[in-house]
């Protein structure tokens, strides 16, 4: 309880004072089919957290929808395509506890706000929903290369109080049955990056390591080919450690209660894809 | 009479695909020979499957050796009833005709082995089915984990062998599963 007390007087301390990118840039977005803004993002270099080695890896510019998919834009998604309501999903996309709280195949949980983030689904159903509008999943890069910024700034990385209030974040229970958008948004006009939920990446298994090393060191090396290759090039960030932990640990049909994504899209739309 | 009118439902009615089966993936692939399938078009045979890339140096020709040795130890009698699937995780450089050459190359090339190419996306997916993690790490090297997997003629995981892999144990959960679908 004091660490969520902890979290809202830090946040009141830090009011955003500095003019952050989105007062600058008003090119917001509309996705004509579901109403979510998206953030324009320029991209740019950044040094993963977990990574190949210590080189910078390249950020293309894209666009970021501003907060994750609600559960009101889900129950919209199923409606329309049955394959992805609870008792017609396959198995092979979708573990059992798949919306597994639903009153039914059309029926959001007893209580629960249709403005909250959508959890309880798996990567291929994210896939799945992305697709439906046109959009995509946020590799883990672009993900990653958002959550590095403040209120004020592109990249808090070094300053000490942006890991200690993300895990302040972490740290808080069931938060995901908030609504999205009630929190200040980031340096890039983004909402609720730490503060609701873990998000699905299109690349979530790009991590070449176990779940288990804690270490950083991988148990078994035959596991992977190049697995000595990979290793933390951002040890003290322990809240991007904590995320990269989860992201080892899941597989694509997985579903966990407190687990959702926001979609993202390319700038130029390639029309032989 | 009745058999014949049993024979045609069946056909017209065929069993529905178990809902884990990877049959149910949509995504559209090319083999060694150019021909497009889709992996429902691998249903009816006990499948072998792992995913390399041919310009690896490393661990693939590893994962490759162990699949030869694999098709090598397959029971005469089951021959028939089994696939041995590599999957590229390289679809940009591993084209059908790449992957032909790559099989030729190494005595791979009798019925039973069938080698597959598609686009990211569908990659990415099959890697996700497979629980395999992968990451390209330069224009022509790809980090990924080494996973031999088995599946049912009906597209149902039965087993995976990761890391050091044991060829004998997966000579015997195919001689089993092939068994069973008899």
């Amino acid at each position: 309880m004091s660490i969520g007390l902890m979290s809202c007087s830090n946040q009141e301390n830090n009011p955003v004072e500095e003019k952050s990118f989105a007062d600058h840039f008003s090119g917001t977005v509309q996705n004509t089919r579901v109403n979510t803004a998206m953030a324009y993002i320029p991209g740019g270099e950044y040094k993963p957290f977990y990574g190949s080695d210590t080189s910078l890896v390249k950020v293309e510019p894209f666009l970021l929808d501003e907060r994750p998919v609600t559960n009101g834009e889900y129950l919209d998604f199923v409606k329309s395509n049955p394959a992805w309501q609870k008792s017609n999903v396959k198995r092979i996309f979708a573990d059992t506890a798949y919306l597994h709280n639903w009153s039914s195949d059309t029926t959001l949980p007893e209580g629960a706000n249709a403005d909250a983030p959508i959890c309880n689904i798996s990567w291929f159903a994210a896939k799945a929903y992305a697709e439906s509008i046109g959009k995509r999943l946020p590799t883990l890069d672009e993900w990653e290369f958002v959550a590095m910024a403040d209120a004020t700034s592109p990249n808090a990385r070094s300053k000490s109080e942006y890991s200690d209030r993300i895990i302040d974040l972490y740290l808080q229970k069931n938060r995901q049955f908030n609504p999205v958008k009630h929190s200040p948004p980031n340096y890039w006009g983004v909402y609720n990056m730490f503060d609701l939920i873990w998000e699905w990446t299109d690349d979530f298994n790009s991590i070449l390591t176990t779940g288990d090393s804690r270490s950083g060191q991988y148990e078994d090396k035959s596991l992977f080919c190049a697995g000595g290759a990979t290793s933390a090039t951002d040890i003290l960030n322990y809240a991007a450690f904590m995320r990269f932990a989860l992201r080892t640990s899941l597989k694509a049909d997985f579903t966990v209660a407190n687990l959702g994504f926001r979609c993202a899209r390319d700038t130029v739309v390639h029309l032989n894809k | 009479m009745f058999l014949l009118t049993s024979c045609e439902d069946k056909q017209k009615h065929p069993e529905p695909l178990p809902s884990d089966s990877i049959f149910n993936l949509s995504s559209q692939w090319k083999n060694q020979y150019g021909d497009s399938l889709y992996l429902k078009d691998l249903q009816g045979k006990t499948l072998v499957v792992v995913m390399i890339y041919t310009s690896c140096k490393t661990a693939c020709p590893i994962l490759v050796s162990k699949m030869k040795s694999i098709e090598s130890k397959i029971a005469k009698k089951d021959k028939r009833d089994v696939s041995l699937v590599l999957v590229s995780i390289d679809p940009e450089t591993d084209t059908p005709a790449r992957l032909h050459e790559f099989a030729k190359t190494n005595q791979m090339s009798d019925p039973q082995w069938v080698f597959l190419t598609s686009n990211e996306s569908s990659t990415q997916e099959f890697a996700n089915v497979l629980s395999m993690k992968y990451k390209k790490i330069s224009p022509i090297d790809f980090s990924h984990s080494n996973i031999i997997s088995v599946f049912s003629p009906d597209g149902q995981l039965v087993s995976q062998e990761e890391g050091a892999i044991d060829v004998d144990k997966v000579v015997l959960t195919l001689h089993e599963t092939v068994q069973k679908s008899k």
